[in-house]
């Protein structure tokens, strides 16, 4: 078996009338969300990697290691893997110190898996204030990070991640995502991410594994799939792209913060950040209308040079249409929601060079 | 009334004897097939079950009857027994330790049975993610997680041995310092007109029952209350 890096799953079989079709390839670096509607079986195929499950026509290879194939199977506790569940599950007869630290004393530490210290897991998810405390009286919130640091303080090669937010209010969530976000940041660490909430894979992941009625159905960079019309994410009400864009400079006079992107520079309303700072940025088709030519006066601020790459009408009235950023298009792709009356009206057709005029772009890390 | 003689002390601290012996054997004995009963998903684990649960219903006299069977120089009870120079099982303290095991294995098994199964999978899930061996999982989640069924089922097993007498009369008789617990002195104390002094052992069982079922209840709700 030649050993390659990341994540390489296959799952196969039936639970009760279930049918799991799952194969898919997740890197070595970064948050791969694993995304798709209630019941589709992306917890179970969480599951089936942490080996809380077995299914018999089964592979998983975990950068180079055999977790399991047909002939073998390493049982839950003997994976690198750290697990956050839904509920923070913490045990109630720990102290959160204790919770903390009953991963960290298990085994000997496994080769090749991030260091992490306790203080940084501490300082990283704010747990300061709460180590001596019992969890039974801790927040929602609370409790969720300290599940998070626990499950990083077991040394993981792999995270992985199950709708560890939606148990928690609105608040709340907002609450944690920028603890996510900076985990996210700090550790090398693969994370397999399981959310049916958009707004969650948008800031958080890197690459995206679309699943449906128990099958993968695309897998691969996040931006990439939302781009594509084909896959349902373009044909949302709410369809975006992400980018992941550097700050190029701030004007001081207006606020605006210069954010370089593939293909365009764009100024966003924003507090100052320092120069070649990542931010994660979300353009909403909604937000993103065409014009054949440059626009001599216009309030929005932002109008990019860009060229239509596909388009795809959705129903009788709309059309989704994606365009490459930069004269030649080859910039980064997004989508733009228009009627297909504007698009008979203007007269355009792929290929043909445009201006993306992009209302809005939401900042999701500050 | 005689006020307390000597030999009334005998049962009782024989009875106490008993009951610890049969308790920590029950503790030991009963987890392993609670735990058995609480996470195995074979179909045929209901009829060890109810095995378990049979001296619930079955008359003491019928258990004492197989007992005495078993215990006997017939039964294996008579095969081991030879090894320290005895003839039977039957009539000695340690058969009387294993008919009360018998006897109150319901009491321990279900309640311990009933704490691990009210824990659910995801303590032990959480604990195998935590790279827990699943030993290490048992002692260190599992059993401080059911630590309220561990105590109810002590105290249940302590008090129903205490309580015993048909299984005793059976295999045990009534032989003073080996075989003659509470139960069996009163009915004796009655049998030979001493009513002051079977007045006192059953009015001490009876504050002792009250207290045992008080404070176990006080002691649940506590940890309901913390479990919340």
């Amino acid at each position: 078996m030649k050993a390659s890096p990341g994540i390489d799953a296959t799952f196969r079989g039936t639970l009760g009338t279930f049918a799991l079709d799952a194969v898919f390839h997740a890197p070595s670096a970064g948050i791969t969300g694993l995304f798709g509607p209630s019941g589709c079986g992306k917890s179970t195929l969480l599951r089936c990697l942490a080996g809380l499950m077995r299914l018999p026509a089964s592979r998983c290879v975990v950068e180079g290691e055999t977790w399991q194939d047909e002939a073998a199977f390493l049982p839950t506790w003997r994976r690198p893997v750290g697990y956050v569940f839904q509920e923070a599950s913490l045990f109630p007869h720990l102290s959160i110190r204790r919770n903390l630290l009953y991963g960290a004393k298990g085994l000997a530490p496994v080769e090749g898996a991030p260091k992490v210290g306790f203080d940084e897991v501490v300082d990283l998810l704010g747990l300061q204030g709460l180590l001596d405390r019992s969890p039974r009286n801790l927040s929602g919130g609370e409790r969720q990070r300290v599940a998070i640091g626990r499950a990083l303080l077991s040394r993981p090669k792999l995270l992985l991640m199950d709708e560890p937010l939606s148990a928690l209010d609105r608040l709340t969530k907002d609450e944690i995502l920028p603890f996510l976000e900076r985990l996210h940041a700090r550790l090398s660490l693969p994370v397999i991410y399981v959310s049916h909430d958009m707004s969650e894979i948008e800031r958080l992941a890197d690459h995206l594994v679309l699943m449906q009625a128990g099958r993968v159905i695309a897998s691969g960079k996040l931006a990439e799939m939302q781009s594509d019309p084909h896959l349902p994410l373009a044909a949302n009400r709410d369809a975006a792209v992400s980018f992941d864009a550097v700050v190029a400079g701030y004007d001081v006079t207006y606020g605006l913060l210069g954010l370089q992107i593939e293909g365009g520079q764009l100024l966003v309303p924003a507090p100052p950040s320092a120069k070649g700072a990542q931010h994660r940025l979300r353009i909403a088709a909604s937000d993103v209308s065409l014009l054949p030519q440059p626009q001599q006066q216009s309030s929005i601020l932002n109008a990019l040079p860009a060229r239509i790459v596909a388009r795809r009408p959705m129903g009788e009235s709309e059309m989704i249409v994606v365009v490459g950023l930069g004269s030649d298009g080859a910039g980064a792709r997004v989508l733009s929601r228009i009627t297909r009356r504007s698009w008979d009206g203007l007269g355009l057709i792929e290929g043909q060079s445009v201006w993306a005029q992009i209302k809005g772009v939401s900042l999701a890390n500050k | 009334m005689e006020g307390l003689s000597g030999d009334i002390w005998q049962p009782i601290s024989l009875t106490i004897e008993l009951a610890a012996f049969t308790t920590v054997l029950l503790l030991i004995l009963g987890t392993p097939i609670a735990w058995w009963l609480a996470r195995s998903k074979v179909w045929w684990k209901e009829g060890v079950a109810t095995f378990v649960a049979l001296p619930l219903v079955l008359p003491p006299t019928v258990l004492g009857f197989y007992l005495l069977v078993a215990l006997g120089p017939m039964g294996p009870g008579g095969l081991v027994a030879p090894l320290w120079g005895a003839r039977t099982l039957a009539f000695t303290f340690p058969g009387l330790v294993i008919g009360s095991v018998l006897y109150s294995t319901p009491f321990v098994v279900q309640p311990i049975r009933n704490a691990f199964e009210a824990m659910g999978d995801r303590p032990l899930e959480v604990a195998a993610t935590l790279r827990a061996s699943p030993s290490r999982a048992f002692w260190t989640v599992a059993l401080p997680l059911a630590m309220p069924g561990f105590l109810t089922g002590a105290v249940l097993g302590f008090a129903h041995t205490v309580g015993e007498f048909g299984v005793v009369l059976m295999i045990g008789g009534s032989i003073p310092g080996k075989t003659k617990v509470l139960s069996v002195a009163i009915f004796d104390y009655v049998e030979t007109s001493q009513w002051g002094q079977a007045n006192i052992l059953a009015a001490g069982m009876m504050v002792f029952a009250f207290a045992v079922i008080l404070a176990m209840t006080l002691v649940e709700r506590r940890f309901a209350r913390e479990a919340s």
